[in-house]
């Protein structure tokens, strides 16, 4: 085990597979001689040379619908978006493309791709830069989707989503990449599909993905204080989705509150509510409620800024809503 | 085939001209016929109009299909356009791929796609090629090299690129071409692609099927420029061929074919041509957009079967009797293409969500709409 930050462990995935495939290749805004908008494929062009690491011009369109080719070519393209935001530029080819290829053509054409970059709101980035697109990803069949919220995670879920089969995209964020914390040395792989329970508990399940697991840490924190034990179940993966995970949290404290970055409708929340009333409305105690951003664009004016993105303060008194507190 | 439609003089009524049919073998020389025209050998430009035969002939069954209702959907015949298909795909090498928009049951076939897998797929049926899940549009056969089959207008230019990076990035010495309408130049994503070919040096040629109309709208009311003019911002160099002239049209796509092979870079050609039918089945020949005497002009005049005929016709290459030997032939395969997909079943109920993903991890679910719901009221258990 050694610390990295969070930008480390990506950077360490992407070397893992690099080394262990010549297939794999990076190719993205920045990626190459800058080491990465957010430094995260820092030394890599030195390590590889510019046939595997890639400066793209700003084509989002062009190099995503570029990638996609030469993944149904049998290569295994990691396709970076300085952030999801630049990404909605390219959705045809995701969507239209990447992501119904293999189906249109019974089964012939694999798209073994990778798409990765941040997701979600910084800070003060405002409307066009400030916005969760994991929605926009897992609405298509076709397309995986794995939201990693520490180092450990980011690491093994960045290699398995190489190795997968599938369009994978790696959906991060730019408050995570400092992030500290051990990761497992050499070859460390995560399987698609399985969430992880970063903190146990019986009260209430605070269930959630990406970013938004470090704030339901914090908002667990403060809940304990007032002795109430919350189990914040991480996702990690949105598809495959851990459905078995997510029964089995609300079996056992049959109160859930579902927090997520993005906005409300037709939100990964909204699809995880419908889930928990199908498959286990009997074990309910209470609604399911989301927390979400508010259903605007994002403001830029830091207090606006601060009501409008999910918080702590939210996420605790939407627990103690499903708690009737 | 129709009779007489030539302008040329020397016709006789039944379309043979006087002298031809080995007339000159009489004095013990060569016969004429047996040395070809522009380098092609007559065998070899007999087999280009087989193929253009078969490529109209299969485009008609479609078109008899469509309207009885054996094919649904969006159809986009390429009638009128045959001479591109052959002209530009013929001189390839298998190994070398084709991507391509939705008019593109023809180019299907001359890669490699047998007539009956191409209709079969425009029956929606389970021997198709893509096995009745793409349709008309998307016609995929990679182990021939054909590569779709794609219906947004100019999406499939940056996957050409793709495919051309995979085979510079392997080092192999393959060509992609990457067919468009002309339309598709309007699209950012051509703009991209052309860019990103051009500053990466990648061995592909982008082939404008310039038949003069997006859907409905001329070219020329949507372009500022000319489109020779579209690739110069990207120092990719422009070539035009009259898309009509099969032999001339092949002879191009052998020699820059193999100028991109040897390192070249991409390449853009303005392929003139004409569409006989409408945008898609649903749309009227000529109307609102272009004039029913234009079109009839142009079936007249720029037909690229009229036009290899008369030349074969009128060099004595080619006799009434081979002619109509040749078309019995296409028709009898389209015939045969036509009862393989009606003979064919559909695709079985139970494939519905085969091939969505091509790995199924072992842990979570892929499918969210209740297909893998558990017991009702019951948990995970």
């Amino acid at each position: 085990m050694a610390e990295l930050t969070y930008r480390e462990a990506l950077n360490a995935a992407m070397c893992q597979e690099m080394d262990r495939d010549d297939s794999v290749f990076l190719m993205g805004e920045e990626v190459a001689e800058y080491d990465g908008a957010y430094k995260v494929s820092r030394g890599m062009l030195e390590r590889y040379g510019d046939r595997r690491v890639v400066d793209s011009p700003i084509s989002e369109l062009g190099f995503t619908g570029l990638c996609v080719g030469a993944a149904m070519a049998g290569l295994r393209p990691i396709c970076e978006f300085m952030t999801f935001n630049f990404s909605i530029l390219a959705l045809d080819q995701v969507i239209n493309s990447a992501a119904k290829m293999l189906y249109m053509t019974n089964g012939q054409v694999p798209v073994p791709i990778v798409f990765r970059g941040p997701t979600g709101a910084a800070l003060q980035l405002s409307a066009q830069h400030s916005q969760a697109c994991e929605t926009y990803y897992v609405h298509a069949p076709g397309v995986k989707l794995v939201t990693p919220a520490t180092p450990a995670d980011a690491k093994g879920l960045l290699a398995a989503a190489i190795r997968d089969d599938d369009p994978v995209a790696v959906m991060e964020g730019e408050l995570l990449y400092n992030v500290r914390g051990e990761v497992p040395d050499g070859e460390y792989v995560i399987p698609l599909g399985v969430a992880d329970r970063k903190r146990p508990g019986d009260d209430v399940s605070i269930v959630t993905h990406g970013k938004m697991v470090h704030v339901a840490l914090q908002a667990a924190a403060a809940l304990a204080r007032e002795e109430i034990e919350a189990d914040v179940l991480d996702l990690r993966s949105i598809r495959p989705l851990d459905v078995d995970a997510i029964l089995e949290s609300v079996a056992r404290t049959n109160r859930v509150v579902y927090l997520e970055e993005g906005w409300p409708f037709a939100g990964v929340g909204a699809q995880i509510v419908a889930l928990i009333q199908d498959e286990a409305f009997d074990d309910l105690d209470a609604p399911v409620v989301r927390v979400t951003q508010a259903d605007v664009p994002m403001p830029y004016a830091k207090n606006l800024e601060q009501l409008a993105k999910p918080g702590v303060k939210a996420v605790v008194e939407a627990c103690k809503r499903v708690l009737y507190l | 085939m129709a009779q007489g439609m030539r302008t040329a003089a020397g016709r006789t009524a039944d379309g043979t001209v006087p002298g031809a049919n080995g007339s000159e073998t009489v004095d013990g020389s060569e016969p004429a016929a047996s040395k070809g025209l522009d380098g092609f050998t007559r065998e070899e430009l007999h087999a280009l109009l087989a193929d253009m035969l078969l490529y109209r002939r299969f485009e008609e069954k479609a078109e008899e299909a469509y309207a009885i209702g054996k094919i649904g959907g969006f159809c986009h015949l390429h009638i009128g356009q045959e001479g591109l298909a052959a002209g530009s795909i013929k001189p390839l090498r298998d190994d070398d791929l084709v991507i391509t928009a939705y008019r593109e049951h023809t180019q299907a076939i001359a890669k490699g796609i047998s007539p009956g897998a191409a209709m079969a797929e425009l029956y929606g049926r389970v021997d198709g090629c893509s096995g009745g899940r793409g349709g008309s549009m998307h016609l995929f056969d990679t182990t021939v090299g054909f590569w779709g089959g794609h219906g947004i207008v100019g999406g499939q230019i940056p996957l050409g690129a793709g495919l051309a990076w995979a085979i510079k990035y392997r080092g192999g010495d393959q060509i992609c071409l990457c067919f468009m309408g002309d339309a598709a130049v309007n699209q950012g994503a051509f703009l991209e692609a052309l860019n990103m070919s051009a500053i990466w040096h990648l061995p592909v040629i982008y082939v404008v099927e310039n038949n003069g109309y997006g859907m409905g709208t001329a070219f020329s009311r949507v372009s500022a420029t000319e489109m020779e003019a579209r690739s110069g911002a990207y120092g990719i160099p422009a070539h035009t061929v009259n898309g009509q002239d099969v032999v001339a049209t092949y002879r191009f796509f052998e020699e820059l074919a193999e100028r991109v092979r040897s390192g070249a870079g991409p390449q853009f050609v303005n392929a003139v041509t004409y569409r006989f039918r409408g945008h898609s089945m649903s749309d009227p020949v000529s109307g609102t957009y272009r004039s029913k005497e234009e079109v009839d002009s142009h079936v007249e005049a720029q037909d690229p079967i009229k036009i290899l005929r008369d030349r074969l016709m009128d060099s004595g290459l080619l006799t009434q009797e081979e002619l109509e030997a040749l078309d019995a032939e296409a028709r009898a395969l389209t015939d045969e293409a036509a009862d393989f997909a009606d003979a064919s079943p559909l695709p079985d109920p139970s494939t519905l969500y085969d091939h969505v993903y091509a790995e199924i991890n072992r842990h979570g679910r892929l499918f969210l709409d209740g297909r893998e719901r558990g017991p009702a009221g019951g948990t995970h258990g």
